[in-house]
């Protein structure tokens, strides 16, 4: 297995440039600074939403009900960070459903293993979690190799690996449900169900995972690879970045967020069965999706991807509160703005 | 039938963008008229409104004295008049007969009558000198048999108005010896020619009569026999340019060489290539398309598979398994292929300038600041004009080139490889590129010039080695640099002196 993926690049080399430079010509308004509908459209919709949300249901723009929204965000939100970063490198992962269901029934298999062995049940969560971001890192890695050194495309790679990782699952909780051990959730519950300056503690990690990864993806050379293979990846090629390392770290990435949002998963029910993380894969392409991201690559947004999950949540959450449509046309509502969403956002020929 | 066709005030803008600004001529029946103008000029637009890809904002256009409207270019099409695009508008993954016919399939009731089809065909590619089996998938095709292709496709559709960008960018020389017989086979057929192209030569050699835009204007147009080479350039750029080229400096002195290969071979592509380069030298490299001199780099640079051969840099073996390798090893490349290979075009100039040196832009994080001071300095050093905050795209050719140009020096390579270096680019711009190579070179850099106007290579460099079948035939010095020397080594017809 390669070392703990470091994208950033190692030691800054200010390079002296003597001359010639021309003064700064009116460095203030850049192309990020003008009105672009592709950016903002998703926190219009956003908005669109909380109002029409307060409107019809006076319980809706409640503190309760809005951290209720963002905790369950939170699973969809980061595993949608990561995928940004996928997608726009110009590939996909289909499988993160899977593979977090498949990560929450070994950690839970392994935790339960351990418990015997240690005496703190807090350490056993310790490890049970560090287990669950090395599996999604290992599983993401793989994609990544499989991709790259075996020149296999992604929908095809990651479509194999979802049905693998699902049956496995089922296989190893004999087509039943495994269950983390009555001491065990006492001490993990805090990880879904605590919180800090009354802001639940998923939705904590989700704003640190998002803030790292928009960091990662604006301000680091690896980001800049990202995008410039997503954009063009023979060019990137001839520009000498190592084309093939980044896929695999994008994926590995991917990997280590479907294990933040496991880990953050499991207390909440104590238990993974076949039907967890279903249908995952398909809400995190669609938040990215929403986000503003291309889904040919080349360009994308972390912050909008952060909105695009938040936006599908509240619609559900507004169904779930008002009765206007049915609750049970959630999907159908979450894909009619998908599909407006990019409806909106599609380019002139 | 003939078709007159005359612009009246054409006036076309993109946003607020006016790009012709009300532009009059008229072209006669049976014609070659070249169409003259650096990129930019405004002639690509003018002949998408002529062929129906566009619709101008103001002004006119007649046909035989009637105004035309065309909503798409299929209208144009049936008025006789079709454009051969730059890159050709073929769909690789159909046959020959199936491009021909696409959209004016020939049907028997319901079904295709794929008989009838391939007969018209046949037919039409025999008339172009097409060898062939119209069978055959276009991606099976090289580039000059996919025009003669598109040609015929056009003769099918019975043009009487052909317009040819760039036609023979990618062809052979035997290759564009064919193109302008069928060129003067179709022109005593009755149809009109426009042909555009940066190579005045053949401007010179095969048309009537020659028109010159700039800036989106129409200049002037005059009988091609009374106007020299020379005259075209100045009236396309507006100013003299009696010189093109900088003054050879001496070649510089033998000593360690800062390059050395020797017995390369990337199979299939080139075989048991050597040549030293010398610190200040520029070493051109010449022969026909396909004789193997890109892939030759791009092994050198371990994007192809070597299967034998050392490199040496500085009297130093190395490996170069990578462009990364090599950049590291202080040589980088430049491909021929622009938008493909070259730049992302549609990022922008800061972050196309600083992809291969982002590391030095790395506090750990980018410095924006950083990499903004950089592009100023490309900017001013390189004479790139554009909008420094728009995409590389929205940059003409020559400045693209700039741009690219200048991205390949950021990580201040040893050896510099240019593919190609003034390809699709305006003569103001090629000029400014040769003094650049010339600056590199007195920088003491080694320079590699890949290029097929053998004009460029006689006019720059210090040696020129020629390839011919994945070989080298032969290392030519400067003073016996020739255009009949180069041709001669190229297709394997010289004989010792």
């Amino acid at each position: 297995m390669p070392s703990a993926p470091t994208p950033v690049p190692d030691a800054p080399v200010p390079e002296a440039r003597n001359g010639g430079a021309a003064p700064a010509k009116g460095a203030g308004r850049s192309a990020a600074g003008r009105f672009d509908p592709h950016r903002f459209g998703p926190v219009i919709g956003l908005i669109l939403l909380l109002v029409v949300g307060t409107a019809l249901n006076p319980d809706f723009a409640t503190w309760d009900n809005l951290m209720n929204v963002l905790t369950r965000t939170a699973f969809i939100g980061i595993i949608s960070i990561g995928m940004c970063f996928v997608i726009i490198s110009g590939g996909i992962d289909l499988s993160v459903g899977s593979m977090a269901a498949l990560i929450a029934g070994a950690m839970i298999l392994a935790m339960n293993a351990l418990q015997p062995l240690l005496a703190s049940p807090v350490a056993v969560v310790g490890l049970g979690m560090l287990f669950a971001l090395l599996l999604g890192g290992g599983f993401g890695l793989a994609h990544g190799l499989l991709i790259t050194r075996g020149r296999i495309e992604p929908f095809i790679v990651t479509l194999g690996t979802l049905g693998i990782f699902r049956a496995v699952l089922t296989w190893l909780a004999d087509g039943g449900a495994i269950t983390l051990d009555g001491d065990l959730s006492d001490a993990y519950g805090p990880v879904y169900y605590g919180s800090l300056l009354g802001v639940p503690v998923p939705v904590w990690i989700f704003l640190l995972v998002a803030l790292a990864g928009a960091l990662l993806l604006n301000r680091t050379a690896f980001g800049r690879y990202v995008q410039a293979i997503g954009s063009n990846e023979q060019v990137a090629r001839f520009a000498a970045v190592e084309v093939d390392r980044v896929k695999v770290l994008t994926y590995g990435l991917l990997g280590v967020c479907v294990g933040i949002a496991t880990l953050l998963y499991v207390p909440r029910l104590g238990s993974a069965s076949p039907t967890t993380g279903i249908l995952w894969e398909l809400e995190a392409i669609a938040a990215v999706i929403v986000g503003g991201t291309s889904f040919k690559g080349g360009e994308g947004r972390v912050a909008g991807t952060v909105v695009g999950a938040v936006l599908l949540s509240v619609i559900s959450n507004i169904l779930n509160l008002t009765s206007i449509i049915s609750v049970y046309l959630n999907a159908a509502v979450q894909g009619c703005v998908i599909i407006a969403v990019a409806f909106l956002q599609r380019r002139r020929p | 039938m003939s078709l007159h066709i005359a612009f009246d005030g054409i006036v076309k803008e993109f946003g607020a963008v006016r790009v012709l600004h009300g532009v009059g001529f008229d072209l006669h029946p049976g014609r070659v008229y070249g169409l003259l103008g650096e990129n930019g000029a405004g002639k690509s637009t003018l002949m998408k409104i002529l062929a129906g890809y566009h619709a101008p904002t103001a002004g006119t256009l007649l046909i035989d004295g009637q105004p035309a409207r065309f909503r798409n270019s299929r209208d144009a099409e049936t008025r006789g008049i079709v454009l051969i695009h730059q890159e050709l508008n073929l769909a690789d993954d159909l046959t020959v007969t199936q491009n021909m016919f696409l959209g004016h399939e020939l049907r028997r009731g319901w079904l295709l009558d794929e008989r009838r089809m391939r007969e018209r065909a046949a037919e039409a590619l025999r008339q172009v000198g097409f060898e062939g089996d119209p069978d055959t998938k276009v991606r099976d095709l090289i580039v000059a048999e996919k025009q003669l292709v598109e040609i015929a496709k056009a003769q099918l559709r019975n043009a009487r108005l052909l317009i040819m960008d760039e036609p023979t960018a990618s062809l052979t020389p035997s290759e564009c010896e064919r193109l302008f017989g069928l060129i003067g086979r179709l022109r005593r057929d009755g149809v009109t020619i426009v042909y555009i192209s940066h190579k005045l030569d053949e401007v010179e050699r095969i048309t009537d009569e020659v028109i010159v835009m700039r800036d989106g204007r129409f200049i002037t147009r005059a009988p091609t026999a009374g106007t020299p080479r020379a005259r075209m350039a100045t009236l396309m750029v507006g100013r003299d340019l009696t010189d093109m080229f900088p003054e050879k400096r001496d070649p510089p002195p033998a000593g360690r060489p800062l390059l050395a290969v020797r017995g390369v071979t990337v199979p299939g592509w080139a075989e048991d290539v050597g040549f030293d380069l010398r610190p200040g030298e520029i070493l051109g490299f010449a022969g026909l398309v396909g004789a193997g001199r890109t892939e030759l780099f791009e092994g050198i640079l371990g994007l192809r598979p070597r299967s034998a051969g050392t490199i040496e840099i500085d009297g130093r073996p190395v490996r170069l398994r990578s462009p990364r390798e090599a950049m590291r090893n202080g040589l980088t490349y430049l491909s021929e292929d622009r938008k493909g290979k070259g730049l992302h075009v549609r990022m922008g100039l800061r972050d196309n300038l600083t992809l291969m040196t982002l590391r030095h832009h790395a506090q750990p994080l980018l410095s924006p600041a950083s990499e903004e001071k950089a592009l100023e300095h490309a900017v001013a050093a390189f004479g790139i004009r554009g909008d420094p905050r728009g995409v590389a795209a929205s940059l003409s050719g020559g400045n693209q080139q700039k741009l690219a140009i200048a991205k390949f020096l950021e990580p201040d390579p040893r050896v510099f490889v240019l593919d190609e270096p003034t390809r699709g680019v305006d003569v103001g711009a090629k000029r400014d590129i040769y003094f650049l190579i010339a600056r590199l070179a007195a920088e003491g850099r080694g320079v590699v010039v890949i290029s097929s106007e053998l004009i460029e290579l006689i006019g720059l460099c210090h040696r020129v080695i020629v390839m011919r079948g994945r070989r080298v035939t032969a290392t030519v010095p400067a003073e016996r640099l020739s255009e009949e020397e180069l041709i001669a080594h190229a297709i394997g017809t010289h004989t010792r002196p």
